[in-house]
């Protein structure tokens, strides 16, 4: 093992981005300056007033920024220098996927046929985005275990909501009022967000000793009031509950949905489904396991996949598949009418573009890639926490269970913050100056001081190594003068935030000028 | 070793004899032994890029696409011009690949674009407030609904038949959640009827929902729709085009709580409806019930101006089952595009792009309406889209004019029963008076055409005299 | 300028880590330090309405921090008299004199015999001792 470099442990030489005060596209706006020149109008031209009546008119143009295209190139290159991205280095973020986007994903989502097609065209003359529609649809299908699926939902909370809704639309196709929704009390903050918009109350049950469901809780809490459970498995600890089966039984034992939040579908595609688990319904995170950029904080997409029974109560429109006759191939059109459906969740037939790149991403890696995939991501995290076991780590950041991980594992902070008087923000803050992206932290809620890591796949063993090589220099740092990690970052384009006056007087915008 | 992994035989052995096991399997050992997938899943086998991208260049030469033809499409999603640096900027890798922004220190870029955003959509709609983004347009609906429901404790929802048919709907999937009553307003020539309004608002009602411009084009009267709202203590909710906010009078100056919308026609591609953007702005007394992320200005230890997340309490990821909303992930690269988009455009550009809009539009309206057997819907103001009834049977017309290369516009039947025969035309800088010009002659040509095979259908309904009664 | 740890003698505590000033039939309450100390910087305050009845044991408002929310308990029944503009306008109030000037709301009590029921600071410091 090579000790890393030490970056600065002060910041009394700040960097060129330290020195430079960030100023909004508004403050560069001078008037007269412009960037777009619009087409001629070739048509008679008159007056607004003329064709408009003049209440309805706009008396003073909103203030948007006057400036030359050269400056808004320049503006916006020199922000984005102020970020981190998977390209600057790892990326451990726990839950989130942070794995490589592929180019070729990227190109071919911006084809014309993609990129320039009209959401409201004929589907008669859409047939290729309806075909790979159905493509997408149908390997999910596979990969999840379960028969049907809408491509609708915006995002994992969206799909959850979805999900939610289709429960409700099943009791209530049942006759059944029912009121509850368990969700356990390591799960995503937007299981219970989402139960709540469904119109549902949440019911928590606890987490055992060894991370998984509380079987006893859960049997306390299962009644007839269930509607649903709203699971994730392997669950946010990065333990695979090996109780699943015994779960399913229980809730569908009073005529419950199990509902599979897919946020971690990376750790067993090829491996396990969530239909074979026994799930009714499941969402799937393109942006995580299926490749889609991140954006910085969307776009996502957010799939539903369920069993046969949930079916009929999909959001509409369905993609559907038409046979050909004798010499023509098969059609694919969109279907509005199903009288069962809980309708739609948002315009048109939902983020295709994501579509098109995770159908892309499929497609390269096929049933074999897949499997591939989740492997090397459970290898790779099971090795970055056999390093971090092992020294300073091992004696200051313990695993919160104590269990072979899945994809991603969740390690505490208390005993650095009891021995080394340093917080897992701390150590967070200071590996920035490493130049790693730190993991999840405070995340789950049960777990003191978590430090949740999501590898990935795509890391190499060696930048796995140079990460627990970082965590164990920082620590060693922590031994010599906790001091360093709590004024840290030092290198970064601005260091901490005043994150309390922001919320006490919060100013949202750039103020005008005059 | 597969696609985008780096892992060698002799990594993987190594890495094993790290973790102290022999096998793979061994890692997956907690999956109990039924549920463990034998043999691969059901799928083709991995491509190499050069045939993943002929496949899926397969696929999209499959699609008539608004290159490949004069589009007058809209209902929403209008083929503006995207300007090169929008995809420039937004393909960089530090805006493309990033997380949500949960380490301030090192998401500068991505905070700040964030309060450029925030800064437009509150110029643009003349209101104090406005969030990061949400998903896209008829989401961002419900969601104001939802923010409705709460401020209020009411548990009803006005909204007018001119909003957005996807919205609508969007809405009573919700609602069905919220346990919230929807109830519609007609339109009266083409605009939500005030006294109609008045009739169904009352002292349960949480918002009034209407929509500038119209789905049918028509710009609506926003000022007597909010006061309507108001005199009922209901929440006035409109969901604006945000690129008529550059010529019409912005909600925030007509007594408007909440101004949302679709964000695509801000330097988004069409990309078959997705993935956009919606936005959200609101007056100051509901900023601690916003849904979704906003950035706000602060200093860091040393004094340097910077830009965090503010306002986390409200969101799920804290507040979880008693958040203001569910949503988590928003779509900060597409406002990205909506930001830098506006700047390109400018003060002056966006003014010039609805005067432009408005004129091409009054060209297209004269064009169309000349021809024997177009009428239009409603003799109301329109900016850039707009309804007519056309005297034969829409889906063949609409296919003769593809089969000219255009696609003439959307049908409303569907949607809009009552306007089984309506056609609803959308224009932008894109469509140059010639591309008109070819409209209105493919038009009354399928007209004609039509005219001949269906003299039967014409003789019957006499819509000319229809309108006219 | 956070204040420094201390409970001071003459308050009633609740177990939520509330505290109440009594005075006849009158009383005054906030949250101890403890409480603002594991909440962090206090950022909002969103006070009952004045008039409003609140019972003892359930919660009459929430206090937030940057990343975290936290409900206040009633220690006792009453009707509020009263709310604490300084800290709506300036929560670090909560933060800088928790018992002092960033005390919540004023209240006229229902059942002043409830406060029997409260600990006394040496209660108080054994339930944190825990």
């Amino acid at each position: 093992m090579t000790a890393p470099v030490a970056p600065p442990t002060n910041a009394d030489t700040p960097s060129g981005q330290q020195r430079e005060r960030a100023a909004t596209v508004y403050e560069k706006s001078v008037e007269g300056r412009r960037a777009a020149t619009l087409p001629l109008c070739d048509v008679p031209a008159r007056p607004l007033a003329e064709l408009i009546p003049e209440r309805l008119l706009r008396a003073q143009p909103a203030e948007l920024p006057e400036i030359s295209e050269p400056e808004i190139v320049r503006h916006y290159t020199r922000l984005s220098r102020r970020n981190f991205d998977l390209e600057t280095g790892p990326y451990p973020l726990g839950s989130c996927t942070m794995k490589h986007n592929p180019r070729l994903n990227e190109r071919v989502a911006a084809l014309p046929g993609h990129a320039r097609l009209h959401p409201a065209q004929d589907p008669a003359r859409a047939q290729g985005a309806l075909e790979l529609m159905w493509n997408l649809e149908r390997s999910l299908a596979e990969i999840t275990g379960l028969s049907q699926i809408s491509l609708q939902p915006s995002a994992g909370s969206h799909g959850e909501l979805a999900g939610l809704l289709l429960t409700r639309a099943y009791h209530t196709d049942l006759g059944h009022q029912r009121t509850k929704v368990i969700i356990p009390d390591t799960s995503h903050g937007t299981n219970p967000a989402s139960v709540t918009m469904a119109g549902y109350e949440v019911v928590k049950v606890a987490t055992d000793e060894r991370g998984g469901v509380d079987l006893d809780d859960l049997r306390s809490s299962v009644d007839e009031q269930v509607a649903c459970l709203m699971l994730t498995n392997p669950n946010t600890l990065g333990v695979f509950d090996e109780n699943i089966a015994e779960i399913a039984a229980l809730v569908h034992g009073v005529g419950g949905i199990l509902y599979y939040d897919g946020a971690n579908l990376n750790a067993v595609m090829g491996r396990s489904r969530p239909g074979d688990m026994g799930f009714d319904i499941c969402h799937l995170n393109l942006h995580k396991s299926f490749s889609q950029p991140h954006g910085g904080g969307g776009p996502g997409s957010g799939p539903i996949a369920v069993s046969d029974q949930i079916a009929p109560y999909l959001p509409v429109p369905r993609i559907v598949r038409r046979e050909g006759s004798n010499d023509s191939g098969a059609s694919f059109g969109l279907d509005h009418d199903e009288p069962r459906s809980i309708g739609r969740l948002r315009g048109f037939q939902g983020n295709f573009g994501v579509f098109v790149r995770s159908y892309a991403y499929i497609r390269s890696l096929g049933g074999d890639g897949l499997r591939d995939a989740s492997e090397t991501a459970v290898l790779n995290a099971n090795y970055l926490l056999s390093r971090l076991g092992q020294g300073r780590a091992g004696k200051y950041l313990p695993l919160a269970f104590d269990r072979v991980c899945m994809h991603e594992f969740v390690l505490s902070g208390a005993p650095a913050k009891l021995d080394l008087q340093v917080k897992t923000l701390d150590i967070a803050k200071r590996l920035l100056d490493y130049g790693f992206h730190p993991p999840t932290i405070y995340f789950p809620l049960l777990v003191d001081e978590a430090l949740m890591v999501e590898p990935t796949e795509t890391e190499t063993r060696e930048s796995l190594d140079e990460l627990a090589d970082a965590i164990d220099a920082i620590l060693a740092e922590a031994e010599r003068d906790p001091e360093i990690l709590r004024q840290a970052p030092y290198t970064t384009p601005v260091r901490r935030l005043d994150e309390a006056t922001a919320s006490r007087k919060p100013v949202l915008r750039q103020p005008r000028s005059e | 070793m597969s696609r985008y992994t780096s892992a060698t035989d002799a990594d993987r052995s190594a890495m094993l004899g790290a973790i102290g096991v022999d096998s793979i399997d061994e890692l997956f050992a907690a999956i109990p032994p039924d549920l463990r997938l034998e043999g691969p899943i059901d799928l083709p086998d991995g491509l190499s890029e050069t045939e993943c991208f002929d496949h899926l260049a397969a696929l999209a030469a499959r699609n008539s696409h608004a290159d490949a033809e004069a589009c007058f499409l809209g209902a929403g999603m209008y083929d503006h011009y995207v300007p090169a640096l929008v995809d420039a900027i937004t393909q960089r890798s530090e805006f493309l690949t990033p997380y949500t922004p949960y380490q301030a220190e090192v998401s500068q870029g991505g905070l700040q674009v964030m309060f450029e955003f925030q800064t437009a959509i509150s110029e643009l709609t003349a209101l104090p407030v406005a969030n990061a983004s949400l998903y896209e347009g008829p989401s961002s609906v419900a969601s104001a609904a939802y923010l409705a429901l709460g401020a209020t404790k009411r548990s009803k929802l006005v909204v007018s038949r001119g909003l957005h048919p996807h919205s609508r709907e969007t809405l009573r999937t919700y609602a069905r959640g919220f346990g919230a009553e929807v109830v519609e307003v007609g339109l009266d020539d083409g605009a939500t009827g005030a006294a109609e309004l008045a009739g169904a608002v009352d002292d349960e009602t949480a918002a009034v929902i209407v929509q500038n411009p119209n789905f049918l084009g028509v710009i609506e009267d926003l000022a007597e729709l909010a006061a309507v709202a108001e005199s009922a203590g209901a929440m006035a909710v409109a969901a604006v085009d945000p690129i008529s906010l550059g010529v019409l009078r912005p909600p925030g100056e007509c007594g408007i709580e909440i101004a949302l919308g679709e964000g695509q026609p801000l330097g988004n591609r069409l990309d078959f409806g997705g993935p956009s953007f919606g936005f959200f702005a609101a007056t100051e007394q509901h900023l601690r019930r916003m849904p979704g992320r906003i950035a706000g200005e602060t200093t860091d230890v040393d004094g340097r101006r910077g830009f965090v997340m503010a306002l986390q309490t409200r969101e799920q990821h804290i507040r979880r089952e008693k958040a203001t909303h569910n949503i988590c992930t928003s779509q900060a690269l597409n406002a990205l595009a909506g930001v830098i988009y506006l700047s390109w455009l400018g003060k002056r550009g966006l003014v010039e792009l609805g005067e432009l809009l408005a004129n091409r539009t009054a060209y297209a309206v004269e064009r169309l309406t000349a021809i024997e057997g177009v009428e239009l819907l409603h003799e109301a103001p329109v900016l850039r889209e707009f309804a007519v009834r056309v005297d034969a049977p829409v889906q063949g017309v609409l296919d003769r004019c593809a089969g000219d290369g255009i696609a003439a516009g959307y049908p409303l039947g569907r949607e809009y029963p009552e306007y089984e025969d309506g056609l609803l035309v959308a224009i932008t800088e894109r469509r140059s008076k010639d591309d008109i010009d070819r409209l209105a002659d493919s038009l009354a040509r399928a007209l004609r055409a039509a005219d001949g095979e269906l003299a039967a259908h014409s003789a019957r309904k006499s819509p000319k005299a229809e309108v006219s009664a | 300028m956070a204040a420094e740890e201390t409970y001071p003698e003459g308050l009633k505590y609740h177990p939520e880590h509330d505290w109440a000033r009594i005075d006849g039939d009158e009383a005054t309450f906030g949250i101890t330090w403890h409480a603002q100390d594991a909440l962090g910087e206090v950022v909002f305050y969103e006070p009952p309405e004045v008039g409003a009845t609140i019972a003892k044991d359930s919660t009459y408002t929430e206090v937030e921090s940057v990343k975290a929310v936290s409900e206040v308990y009633a220690p006792l029944s009453g009707e509020v008299l009263e709310v604490n503009q300084k800290v709506v306008d300036g929560p670090e109030l909560i933060n800088e004199d928790p018992y002092g000037d960033g005390w919540l709301a004023r209240v006229k009590l229902l059942d002043p015999a409830e406060a029997d029921e409260l600990l006394d600071v040496n209660a108080y410091r054994e339930l944190l001792a825990d």
